[in-house]
């Protein structure tokens, strides 16, 4: 952040500096905003320290796969929600100080969460239309070209069609 | 093809239509619903907002009688939509002989502000926990506030609301479930008449 601070303040000095430049230094301002765009528009940024490598590989994996409380599309990595830098934090907490596994964390997170903060909801009767719908959705599939199948065969004309659409063929 | 069969892609465009127009308004996507109901009240240890008591408060601090547990802040807009329902439910409980008791979770807030306005705007609370960093919260799994939890005198969490506790809530939720503990919650309570 204070590196960001010091490029932003660096364009306005020499428009103090030389009063009769002020038409070149806001253009120069605001190419240099642009180039801090990006900066702005990355993911929230949290002071977490880690005892190793691998610790801290499971910590950003962990926070990748849950999903923000409050945030319908986000998961905990990408959200700068309030709750999502708690639950970062607790996270953080559990992983490094209480030497949770993965699997502790987990049932940490959904037994005061609920379901909705996994991306992969359990199979159980509430969710069984979610997990079973593709299979209706193909048994629909199967059930429909069956069905068309049988139909075309029933629509080969007869023999006193053929007659008929010959003579029609033939007029015109 | 027959000609009813060419109105079959408009049937299925109208049946997804349906699907969606009743499926989006099922309930509120924003709406978690508590992992914590019917289960015990997790265990805790919290200062008091007033620094009276000496000692935390923990979890069986809270048994003994039904407790309405408030999670609230100054910085939040419906905590002040609320606040008027929780003073009338206050004295409403005031009437009674065995009160539920009404505890506050200050979350995540600037303690000195809390107090200022419970001075302003009134003190409906038995008294209140301070949760200045959310940790409190996410043990309760609590993703915004306000969020209210109705407890029974065993602690355990028989009600969660989501969002402000306004008249509704109190006839059609609370109301009902303190007479279901055999809280003397007389008519008029219920409908809110009193107080």
């Amino acid at each position: 952040m204070r590196v960001r601070a010091q490029a932003l303040a660096a364009p306005a000095a020499p428009a103090l500096a030389a009063p009769a430049a002020p038409a070149l230094a806001a253009p120069a301002a605001l190419v240099l905003l642009l180039c801090c765009w990006p900066a702005w528009g990355a993911s929230p940024v949290d002071v977490h320290e880690f005892p190793d490598v691998r610790t801290e590989a499971r910590f950003r994996a962990l926070i990748a796969e849950f999903r923000c409380p409050k945030c319908l599309n986000t998961n905990l990595a990408g959200s700068d929600a309030p709750i999502a830098q708690d639950l970062r934090a607790a996270v953080h907490r559990l992983v490094v100080r209480e030497g949770f596994s993965d699997a502790q964390v987990r049932d940490y997170l959904q037994a005061r969460y609920g379901d909705f903060v996994l991306y992969d909801p359990p199979l159980k009767a509430a969710t069984l239309l979610l997990w079973g719908g593709p299979l209706l959705f193909v048994l629909a599939g199967l059930g429909l070209i069956a069905w068309r199948l049988r139909h075309q065969r029933s629509a080969q004309l007869s023999n006193a069609d053929q007659a008929r659409l010959a003579k029609i063929l033939d007029e015109a | 093809m027959n000609r009813a069969g060419l109105f079959a892609p408009l049937a299925v465009f109208a049946l997804i239509l349906a699907i969606g127009y009743f499926g989006f308004q099922l309930e509120d996507p924003h709406r978690l619903p508590s992992a914590l109901i019917g289960k015990p009240f997790p265990d805790f240890a919290a200062e008091r907002l007033d620094g009276e008591g000496g000692d935390l408060v923990r979890r069986a601090d809270l048994l003994g009688s039904p407790a309405l547990v408030n999670v609230w802040a100054t910085w939040c807009p419906t905590c002040k939509a609320e606040h008027d329902e929780l003073l009338r439910i206050r004295a409403a409980m005031a009437a009674t002989s065995a009160p539920m008791r009404i505890i506050g979770v200050n979350y995540k807030d600037d303690p000195a502000k809390a107090r200022r306005w419970l001075i302003d705007y009134g003190d409906p609370y038995d008294f209140n926990l301070v949760d200045a960093d959310g940790a409190l919260g996410v043990e309760l799994g609590v993703y915004g506030a306000p969020e209210t939890f109705l407890l029974n005198a065993q602690g355990d969490v028989v009600f969660k609301q989501v969002g402000a506790i306004d008249r509704r809530i109190w006839q059609q939720e609370i109301a009902p479930r303190l007479a279901g503990m055999g809280m003397p919650v007389t008519g008029a309570q219920a409908r809110g008449d009193a107080g």
